[in-house]
């Protein structure tokens, strides 16, 4: 029995003191802040946003770091729950004293952390697409992931050139997919298309026939998944099961390679809005982009082993942003950062070109995607 | 010195320890932890007289928690009611739901018990999922005000600490009255057989629904306190793991003490923090401390200190005795 | 209505009906043995699924060897999990033992984040990707194999129950604990077999459903949660009602989903579920519990 406490005691002791012992901060260094969903249901976005945003502060401080200091993003994982985020967001802003954050990665725990941004004076650039976070605009948040509505444009425009009339929205029920939806609901009728079916599915569920079927009695002209994966690479996969031959657009929330490698087969043919990194070889010679992407694309691979996601692209964009903000004002302070930042105009990112105003915290446009569609196990660039 | 004169000694000297905390802790981060703490706190001690003192199960508090919150969100935020009021209504939602919810669930035992809550927690999880007109669906609700006192808004988040600590402290002292009172013993008698209890005569039914209505009511003011304080909530707060890690705080705590409950409910919230500095296995060893915890403590952190306190005793009358 | 629609429900409602009866089994098996609900159950779901992935993917085993390293595999760590987690706990009350449940679901699942990371994975499937025409609705090979494996697990376990001599102690158990060990059964045997047949159990149903549903470090949390509901929906403790309840669950979904709203799919199977206890407290095959004082 009293062996059994020691070794508790002992343990928690240790626990605490292996906590206590961070490392402490130089004078010389900047320090940048970054919450994002490294863990949990959204870590396919998180996991790729950190390691990104890794590599662009060590390329950063190889080239001689900030205003001739070290840059040091802190990153902490909310788990992809609002309420990490929000203690992570404290935990910035409050102790680590960053002079801005990156992130969140999700729209949900972006809208739960804004608030402290505007109580704080400290900037923050989220990577997340909901239209809710720059609209209205606050004072102190920016965005860099392009929003769900020049996706939905995107998709609109295409189906308008087809000659498709009557469309079918299958979305997930998660924050990605409601506002997906909720977008369509409103383009769809607004641009002279009919809604003929408007189904959900749960970001767990494993089926989706059920959905389809009842899509399929619908008739549509196409159908349009709003998702992020495993869940359209399932829907791709019993759509061919039941043999449906309607066009299937996906979104951009499926746009790596992991889509095609778990469709297999059902992936062919299926089209989507994509950023352009993920068809940066196909780009013509004088895009401006695409010499960023094919460097970022190689880096990326060459330190993780890993394919290049449009996510992580969004790390790349938010930080790299703060950083040019801070150069151009000459100084780290969270209010020129910020100034700085609504005044960046025509500056390449990865997720397109951004000009931010003081009434577009968002800094892109509809121009951000193109339209791809999966051939032969890849991408292919459609226009 | 009877056991509910040392509670009240032991209420006070809690009510004292989270009163200096912020002072001790260097840093206003810690305060976010403190009051999140608190506020899980008093579901925790609603939900130690529901499973330590009655012995029925709930994996459903979650859904009470969000129900309040949501109820105050939309009555404050979106019809324009004065916080107080939107506060005192979701409180009663809450607790009406429970009292509708506990009369056929209540019935059911063990196993059954735990199904049906978790089913009935799931399902108010989708509705604050689906019902995206009311809710905001799960990209969560926005622009809840803060709480306001007597017209004044109450913003410093020191002060919102000390109302979460002031309600938990008011929580405990109703439940230990409870304890201490008729409605305890029945309880208590209720825990070790049903039967028995019945037929000396207490109406279990009614003694189990009180208690579930109860642990409701503490839940709905938590949720209340949490919305308010946060000013955005999303359902992803109120799901089947928070009802699950609800129930973990008070058996870690140590499920035949209140303060013990409280005790697992500020360990389990911080833990995280502490874990923070092992990033990728910090998972791992929240599993981890969980299984260790229950092979080494089984009474849960009260058990320990109990025993811990009995051993410094012996040793001292030992010594004594030399 | 639409006949052919009516009758693809039905079928994407067994498919999916018979993943949460396979989880729901594994429970019966622990439940029956000493009387708690394995929370980690869900986890030998995806352990079998990721085991399987993981030998053929990085050890290019074909797929038979590997579904077959996969469940023993997972009865290892079945058996491990008894022995460090659950028998140092024993002597304790049931709701301790849940809370090491979740302890242990949560650190399998933090290790398998850890080792496979948190991409998801498809198992190709057993005999082909062809659809197989049933009046006009299409049905996978692979839901056939589900079933198939459902039925012959089934089977096997009745079989075990009741002719071999371990089968019939490990029911003694089940019904009195202290009785079977006066009996000179070993009972702390018995529950680690119990641990081993259940992660077996699991183990082959995550590999037969890894073609259908892919596979993740987190697939175990739903399927073990549904995986509960049809255990509960069928009556607790027997291995015939905790498959039916999978399958009558699956179906429930699938017809909400086609016929009521597909976002209220769960809710509605839910809410029956709450019904059908109200009405029947002991599940739908479940023996009435009688205690005596």
């Amino acid at each position: 029995m009293k062996v059994r406490f020691t070794v508790v005691l002992a343990a928690v002791l240790m626990a605490v003191l292996l906590c206590a012992g961070r490392p402490a901060q130089a004078e010389d260094t900047i320090k940048i802040g970054a919450v994002l969903s490294v863990t949990g249901p959204a870590a396919f976005l998180g996991e790729p946003e950190k390691n990104t945003m890794l590599m662009v502060q060590d390329a950063v401080n190889a080239a001689g770091g900030v205003l001739g200091k070290k840059l040091e993003v802190i990153v902490y994982d909310d788990e992809s729950d609002v309420n990490k985020a929000v203690l992570s967001a404290q935990k910035l802003i409050k102790k680590d004293k960053v002079v801005a954050v990156a992130g969140p990665s999700t729209s949900g725990n972006s809208l739960g952390i804004m608030k402290f941004f505007e109580e704080s004076q400290v900037p923050l650039v989220s990577c997340a697409a909901s239209e809710k976070i720059v609209n209205p605009v606050g004072k102190w948040v920016f965005s860099v992931a392009p929003l769900d509505r020049h996706a939905a444009g995107k998709i609109l425009a295409d189906a308008a050139k087809k000659g498709l009339k009557k469309l079918a929205i299958l979305s997930v029920s998660d924050g990605f997919g409601q506002s997906g939806r909720a977008v369509l609901q409103e383009l769809i009728p607004a641009k002279g298309f009919v809604l003929a079916a408007d189904e959900v599915y749960g970001p767990k569920d494993t089926d989706m026939t059920a959905q389809l079927t009842k899509i399929k009695e619908a008739a549509p002209d196409a159908i349009i998944v709003w998702g992020t994966n495993p869940g359209p690479a399932v829907i791709a996969r019993n759509r061919e099961q039941l043999g449906i031959t309607t066009p299937l657009y996906v979104c951009h929330g499926v746009a790596s390679k992991k889509f095609i490698e778990l469709a297999g087969s059902a992936a062919e043919g299926l089209m989507l809005p994509a950023g352009r990194l993920i068809v940066a070889d196909q780009l013509p010679e004088a895009n401006p982009l695409k010499k960023l992407l094919l460097d970022y694309t190689a880096k990326y691979q060459a330190r993780y082993n890993a394919p290049v996601s449009t996510f992580g692209g969004h790390g790349w964009d938010s930080v790299s942003l703060i950083v040019k903000a801070m150069e151009t004002a000459k100084s780290a302070k969270p209010e020129a950062i910020r100034n700085a930042l609504e005044k960046i105009t025509g500056y390449a990112g990865t997720a397109g070109v951004f000009t931010y105003t003081p009434e577009n915290h968002n800094g892109l446009s509809e121009d951000a995607f193109v339209m791809v569609k999966v051939e032969k196990g890849d991408w292919r660039l459609m226009e | 010195m009877d056991s509910f004169r040392k509670n009240l000694l032991g209420l006070a000297a809690l009510m004292a320890l989270l009163a200096v905390a912020p002072l001790l802790l260097g840093n206003d981060y810690y305060l976010t932890v403190l009051t999140l703490s608190a506020i899980n706190a008093i579901i925790v001690v609603g939900l130690n007289l529901l499973l330590g003192h009655a012995g029925q199960i709930s994996l459903g508090h979650g859904a009470f928690y969000g129900l309040a919150a949501y109820t105050s969100a939309i009555l404050t935020a979106t019809l324009g009611l004065p916080v107080f009021l939107g506060g005192l209504a979701g409180v009663l939602c809450a607790g009406v739901v429970a009292l509708a919810i506990g009369i056929p669930t209540l019935k059911l035992h063990g196993h059954y018990l735990a199904m049906a809550t978790l089913g009935f927690g799931l399902i108010v999880y989708i509705v604050f999922n689906e019902a995206v007109g009311l809710t905001g669906g799960p990209s969560g609700f926005t622009g809840i005000p803060r709480l306001s006192l007597a017209g004044m808004e109450l913003t410093s988040d020191l002060g919102y600490y000390y109302l979460c600590a002031g309600c938990l402290g008011l929580v405990i002292l109703v439940a230990l009255n409870l304890i201490d009172s008729r409605t305890g013993r029945a309880l208590r008698a209720l825990h070790t057989s049903e039967k028995a209890a019945q037929a000396v005569g207490v109406d279990i039914a009614r003694y189990k629904l009180a208690v579930f209505v109860l642990s409701a009511l503490y839940a709905g003011l938590a949720g209340v306190l949490y919305a308010h304080y946060l000013t955005f909530i999303a359902p992803a707060s109120f799901g089947f793991l928070y009802s699950v890690e609800l129930i973990v705080m008070v058996v870690l705590g140590g499920m035949s003490s209140i303060f013990g409950s409280v005790a697992g409910a500020f360990f389990l919230t911080a833990l995280p923090e502490f874990l923070r500095a092992f990033e990728n296995i910090e998972i791992l060893l929240f599993g981890a401390i969980l299984i260790v915890c229950m092979i080494f403590l089984p009474e849960g952190l009260a058990g320990g200190v109990r025993a811990v306190r009995a051993r410094l005793f012996r040793r001292a009358k030992g010594a004594g005795d030399a | 209505m639409n006949i052919s629609s009516l009758l693809q429900y039905l079928i994407s409602g067994l498919t999916t009906g018979s993943t949460y009866g396979l989880a729901a089994l594994g429970f019966t098996i622990i439940f029956n043995s000493t009387g708690i609900i394995n929370f980690a159950q869900g986890e030998f779901v995806m352990l079998g699924g990721m085991f399987s992935v993981f030998f053929m993917k990085w050890f290019g085993l074909p797929i038979a060897w590997a579904v077959l390293l996969a469940a023993l595999a997972t009865m290892i760590a079945g058996a491990l999990i008894e022995r460090l987690a659950i028998r140092p706990v024993k002597g304790a009350s049931p709701i301790n033992l849940v809370i090491v449940t979740i302890g242990v679901s949560i650190f399998i699942r933090g290790l398998a984040m850890l080792v496979w990371g948190k991409d998801t994975y498809a198992l190709p499937a057993f005999s082909g990707d062809k659809p197989i025409a049933v009046l006009g609705a299409a049905m996978m090979p692979q839901s056939l194999w589900v079933l198939g494996v459902s039925l012959a697990m089934l089977a096997a376990l009745k079989a075990f129950f009741s002719h071999t001599i371990q089968g019939k102690a490990m029911l003694a158990c089940s019904f009195d604990r202290k009785a079977a060990s006066l009996m000179g059964i070993g009972v702390e045997r018995m529950v680690l077999l119990s641990f081993m047949i259940s992660a077996l159990i699991g183990a082959v149903g995550g590999a037969i459903l890894a073609p259908i549903t892919l596979t993740s470090f987190d697939v175990g949390v739903l399927l073990g949660l549904k995986g509960f509901a049809a255990c509960i929906l069928g009556g607790l403790g027997n291995p015939f009602g905790a498959a039916l309840g999978g399958l009558v669950l699956g179906v429930l979904e699938s017809l909400g989903a086609g016929y009521l709203s597909s976002a209220y799919k769960d809710a509605f199977a839910f809410i029956l579920l709450l019904a059908l206890l109200f009405v029947r407290p002991q599940g739908l095959f479940g023996r009435k519990s009688v205690k005596r004082v």
